[in-house]
């Protein structure tokens, strides 16, 4: 079980980023978690939306190359050490861990957006250890 | 078909003789009419009875673009201005235009070239050819619109600028034929695809022109829209668009050599290069009134074969152009040629055929950037993936050139579209 994320390429150019929450503001998508990876030329967007396949069809009208990829969400413990618990989980059964960000809600819920190297082995792996990953419908309705 | 077969097809033998004709009425003309020429001839001590064929050619004093321009605007006619009944001017980068001046047989001779290459190209009376070069001082539009009336197709003179009122005519119309530059076809084929009516299309050939080209480029635009795309040569000075086009069987472009008579030089000795090999096209007009030219120097690089096509026709080729003498960018003492960048990039499905070469000068060492758009089907959110891109871009290039290019990837459609000759070097180096 996996989330769609919303991936954004953006050159380090003055306001692009901004170009990019507008478009996504317009369309009234809205923004539950974001990472931004970047270097001395680009960046990589990685959003968290309510509505994904919207935002992706908007900005690839306005030029943008985007891309939906599946990601894990995951719901831990907001307390010292259980990210690592569930790093620990993956890193046994050989599971790389490509990126991952926060994500929290004002219930103080905390989340934790995972990309890692088999997307259904790592799901299944933590499902034995009774961790659920949220659906893009479960993450729009937090 | 083959518009005109006796000029097309004739023998080496007759068109030898025919362009030794040719050139000796040619120099006697322009002994008597252009001064400049009188004069250089004078220099030289030769009188025109020292041509008694086409092998004297190599007799002759040179013409440069520099002479067009110093002879501004009207200095290098042969024939009172009276006689002159159209002119096309090329923008200058650097100062002056240069203007060229046609008589009235100018332009009948223009149109037999056009519809000779047009033919080349499959174009008939039953076809609806969109000519959407620049219409005006630019000879393209004007002269692909002569070429194609005088075939008898149905001719629709979109020029540039209006991209989605080209294509919405294009399915209207019916159009089967374009001619237009090949980086704008690229254009036309994407806003098709765009709206998801490549299938509509009825289009079965183009004929391209007024920029570089490669192979690759070629076959992506046959491929994308599934039509045969044939490559169109001119330059104003001699004439405009058709003086050379490839037929179908692709084997390089046929010069109609009864009018234009090429030669091919080693740039730096100016001696004749064996055919084959590649050197410098240089060109004499065999039959123009209004601004003859004698060995003119294109600056195009290209090689010739003059054995006959399978086509039929026994017109001399020329290959497609290996790039500018005057396009070579020296970058660290090593020659770059933008079409070794254009072929390299071919070899990397994941990048668009667009790109822009950056050169400046930091710290008195030469630097060059590859600017590069990612296909959106090759898209990756991982910076390990763009990075590996990055790197095999950087390989090929490196490969390419012997030297190492620094490669950007910059976001999809920000390199410059052209709708007339793309922009493919930005030369930021101030040298003094
Ligand atoms: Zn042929």
């Amino acid at each position: 079980m996996s989330a769609k994320q919303l991936s954004v390429f953006i050159e380090n150019r003055q306001g692009r980023l901004g170009e990019v929450l507008n478009v996504l503001k317009n369309n009234d998508v809205n923004i539950l978690s974001l990472s931004l990876a970047d270097t001395t030329e680009y960046g990589l967007l990685r959003l968290i939306v309510n509505k994904p396949e919207i935002g992706k069809e908007k900005l690839a009208e306005q030029g943008f190359s985007t891309m939906l990829t599946a990601v894990l969400v995951i719901e831990i413990q907001h307390e010292a050490g259980s990210l690592q618990t569930l790093l620990e989980i993956l890193s046994k059964r050989d599971i790389n861990i490509e990126y991952m960000y926060g994500l929290s809600t004002n219930a103080n819920r905390a989340f934790v957006v995972l990309k890692t190297s088999d997307l259904n082995k790592a799901s299944d792996v933590l499902a034995e250890y009774g961790i659920k990953c949220l659906t893009s419908e479960d993450v729009c309705a937090l | 078909m083959i518009w005109n077969e006796k000029k097309e097809c004739m023998s080496r033998d007759e068109m030898t003789a025919l362009q030794s004709a040719r050139l000796v009425k040619l120099v006697d003309y322009v002994y008597h009419n252009v001064e400049f020429y009188r004069k250089k001839m004078q220099n030289l001590g030769l009188l025109p009875s020292d041509i008694k064929g086409i092998e004297d050619i190599s007799k002759l004093p040179f013409t440069t673009k520099d002479d067009l321009r110093d002879n501004y605007p009207f200095g290098l006619f042969a024939v009172p201005q009276s006689q002159i009944v159209r002119v096309h001017a090329s923008s200058g980068t650097t100062g002056k235009a240069t203007v060229v001046g046609y008589t009235r047989k100018d332009l009948d001779i223009w149109s037999e070239c056009v519809a000779r290459c047009l033919a080349m190209a499959d174009v008939s009376k039953n076809d609806v050819i969109q000519v959407a070069y620049g219409y005006g001082l630019f000879t393209g539009g004007l002269g692909a619109h002569y070429g194609a009336e005088k075939i008898g197709a149905m001719v629709v003179p979109m020029s540039t600028g209006n991209t989605k009122k080209l294509t919405t005519m294009m399915l209207d119309f019916k159009a089967t034929a374009i001619a237009c530059t090949p980086s704008y076809l690229l254009h036309i084929s994407e806003v098709l695809a765009e709206e998801g009516k490549l299938g509509e299309l009825k289009l079965k050939t183009a004929i391209c022109g007024a920029e570089p080209w490669t192979e690759k480029m070629h076959q992506d635009i046959e491929r994308r829209l599934n039509i045969h795309a044939h490559d169109i040569y001119g330059l104003s000075e001699i004439m405009g668009p058709g003086v050379a086009c490839d037929c179908i069987y692709n084997k390089g472009l046929h010069v109609c050599e009864d009018h234009f008579y090429p030669e091919i030089l080693n740039s730096d000795t100016l001696t004749a290069v064996p055919d084959g090999e590649v050197g410098e096209l240089v060109f004499t007009t065999l039959t123009k009134e209004g601004l003859p030219l004698i060995r003119y120097r294109t600056k195009d690089l290209t090689s010739i074969d003059r054995t006959p096509c399978e086509c039929g026709r026994t017109s001399a080729r020329i290959s497609r152009f290996k790039g500018r003498v005057d396009d070579m960018l020296i970058i660290r003492g090593v020659n770059v040629f933008p079409s070794q960048v254009e072929a390299a990039l071919a070899e990397v499905p994941e990048v668009s055929p667009h790109y822009v070469i950056v050169v400046d000068r930091v710290n008195n060492l030469d630097t060059l950037e590859i600017q590069v758009e990612v296909n959106p089907e090759y898209f990756t959110d991982e910076i390990r993936g763009l990075e590996k891109l990055n790197k095999k871009i950087t390989h090929v290039i490196s490969q390419a050139l012997g030297l190492n290019p620094k490669v950007k990837i910059v976001e999809p459609q920000t390199l410059v579209r052209s709708q007339g000759k793309a922009v493919h070097v930005i030369d930021n180096r101030k040298l003094y």
